[in-house]
């Protein structure tokens, strides 16, 4: 690794270096070699940092203003958007900035998915990944509920409940996280205080993911392992910098569009209107990115059950790395992996909508037969696939692809054939 | 490298471990604990309630502990129907007559088992109540007939102080 041999140039920085070696890491971020390959799929990491950063900033300017307290949580929230300067537009970029965070981590799991970018061995990478996104998961719920509109009550009241489907200890558990018998103020303060927490927490995780990424460093669109640094790597700065910042200030454009355009388009109007204990609206529904979690959960016609099915849709992808047994990352060179992944999208964006429709019907029959099959394309397709597939002979490199015919290509597929 | 040095050293890790944990669990049992409901939440335990000027037919809901009671003066036909329903037909068997000590009155928590909405009055497949989160059907006795609840709406503590008087909790 060439990081053993930076040295700064002047004085000072070789002073201050061989004291803590920050330099060393600066450098060690800017030469990082990445593969040459890398498509716009790929900017989304950096896409996500900015939108971590820019909630963290956003809600700590939001919090100089709300109270949470929950006679006085709603009114606040309309005098930050009625009296304080900027009020308005911070708290648009935050509520809408939960949504673009979402909207970036879901095409970053689906890239990772297609480019088997979770195989070993970047299966550490994932599982912090995933961890990340239950984090992003909690902090949006619990930042939904401290507007105390009537859905963040009632989203509130359902989503706690859910714990109270554990046998025997249920409902203790729910009575401990409400802090009395129902939601209340005592839930309103503690949902408060852990949505400021989160975040903090993500972002040492993040540290940890790109940590865990840069031991092996970056897959790519080909998959396969590369030299580094080669004549398939370019140093991370300037090239990457300058394509994730291309790719974010297209992502900027989008975000702009929600916050200045239709800043309440993805949020309900009932949250409009003030908590009322009494009173439920006539349709509960999550937020967007739950949506497909929250059709499982009701095509499930038992309690218990319908809880277990929504947890094990989120944790089951803690262990795809194990349940995913083939060898070849790239969808690119799975002609069969490739058509399941891409009915396994249209599955969960069907099992999103049926989230938003009521669980009637055929709707209900529809979230059913996708329940079904998410749980099968990751217990059995996956699995069986990888013994099954006929998959298409990799290129060495990284240049062969693009060169064509490589000095090296007919050696390569006899190594190839040996090796299969 | 003697055996009883050894197993004198393993006694002092296991000691010290073991006093550590427990005091780690000592303290840690106050930070749990705050979460519980705290004095003055349990202060609230209990409401009158004013029924004199229900008529038979009409419910009104009230709010005990943060969730709402619903308090029903029931009609002639309701109680027939909620006391003739078989007890296999039900999911969660109860007898009306434990439900509703008088007959005339049914007192319960107006919240839905399954996730805690509050089910709408006068609706549903069952003439009693229909929860709109998640389409739980409960009867005139707001016990569970169809949908996901597993439980019949419960029925809370309370007593009649006087003719008109209900107290709940």
């Amino acid at each position: 690794m060439s990081d053993h041999d930076y040295r700064p140039k002047s004085k000072v920085g070789q002073w201050f270096n061989d004291r803590l070696p920050l330099l060393t890491l600066a450098n060690h971020l800017t030469d990082y070699p990445t593969p040459k390959n890398l498509n716009y799929w790929w900017t989304f990491g950096g896409i996500l940092t900015f939108c971590l950063i820019t909630q963290i900033i956003t809600g700590l300017t939001l919090a100089m203003h709300y109270i949470a307290h929950a006679d006085m949580a709603f009114e606040s929230v309309e005098h930050i958007m009625r009296d304080v300067n900027y009020g308005w537009l911070i708290r648009y970029i935050h509520a809408n900035g939960a949504s673009m965070f979402f909207l970036a981590v879901y095409i970053h799991i689906f890239r990772s998915l297609f480019y088997g970018s979770y195989k070993s061995p970047r299966e550490i990478i994932w599982i912090i990944g995933i961890i990340i996104y239950l984090l992003m998961m909690a902090a949006a719920f619990m930042g939904y509920v401290l507007p105390w509109g009537q859905m963040s009550f009632w989203g509130a009241t359902v989503i706690t409940n859910l714990f109270s489907a554990i046998p025997l200890v249920g409902e203790g558990i729910v009575t401990w996280l409400w802090g009395g018998y129902s939601v209340d103020n005592p839930t309103l303060t503690r949902f408060f205080t852990l949505h400021y927490l989160i975040p903090f927490l993500i972002l040492g995780l993040v540290i940890l993911h790109i940590w865990a990424l840069h031991v092996p460093g970056n897959n790519n669109p080909v998959g396969i392992d590369i030299k580094k640094p080669s004549k398939d790597t370019v140093p991370f700065h300037p090239y990457i910098v300058i394509k994730d910042g291309f790719a974010l200030l297209m992502f900027m454009i989008v975000f702009a569009f929600f916050v200045f355009y239709a800043p309440n388009i993805l949020g309900h109007a009932d949250n409009y209107i003030e908590a009322n204990p009494m009173v439920t609206p006539a349709h509960i529904v999550p937020e967007w990115y739950l949506l497909p979690f929250y059709a499982i959960l009701r095509s499930v016609p038992d309690k218990l059950l319908g809880v277990v099915a929504m947890l094990s849709a989120i944790l089951i992808l803690a262990v795809l790395p194990w349940l995913d047994t083939s060898k070849i990352r790239s969808a690119v060179f799975r002609p069969l992996y490739k058509q399941f992944y891409w009915i396994l999208v249209a599955d969960v964006l069907i099992l999103g909508y049926m989230g938003a429709m009521p669980a009637e019907g055929l709707y209900l029959l529809i979230a059913r037969v996708a329940t079904a099959y998410y749980f099968l394309h990751f217990l059995v397709i996956l699995p069986v696939l990888g013994f099954k597939e006929k998959t298409l002979p990799i290129p060495l490199s990284i240049t062969e692809p693009v060169l064509g015919g490589s000095p090296n290509l007919a050696a390569a597929r006899s190594k190839e054939s040996k090796i299969e | 490298m003697s055996e009883k040095k050894t197993k004198r050293r393993d006694f002092l890790f296991t000691a010290t471990t073991a006093v550590g944990a427990v005091g780690a669990a000592a303290a840690v049992w106050p930070m749990v604990d705050q979460m519980n409901p705290d004095a003055s939440v349990k202060a609230l335990a209990s409401t009158e309630v004013d029924v004199s000027s229900l008529k038979p037919g009409n419910t009104i809901t009230v709010l005990w502990r943060g969730k709402p009671v619903f308090i029903r003066r029931r009609t002639k036909e309701e109680i027939e129907e909620a006391r003739s329903v078989k007890m296999e037909d039900l999911i969660h068997p109860e007898k009306d007559e434990d439900r509703a000590k008088n007959p005339e009155w049914l007192v319960m928590l107006g919240v839905c088992t399954h996730l805690g909405c509050v089910p709408l009055n006068d609706k549903g497949d069952y003439k009693g109540w229909f929860c709109p989160c998640h389409g739980s059907h409960y009867d005139t006795s707001g016990r569970i007939r169809k949908g996901p609840a597993p439980l019949n709406m419960e029925v809370p503590k309370y007593e009649f102080v006087n003719a008109n008087t209900i107290k709940i909790g």
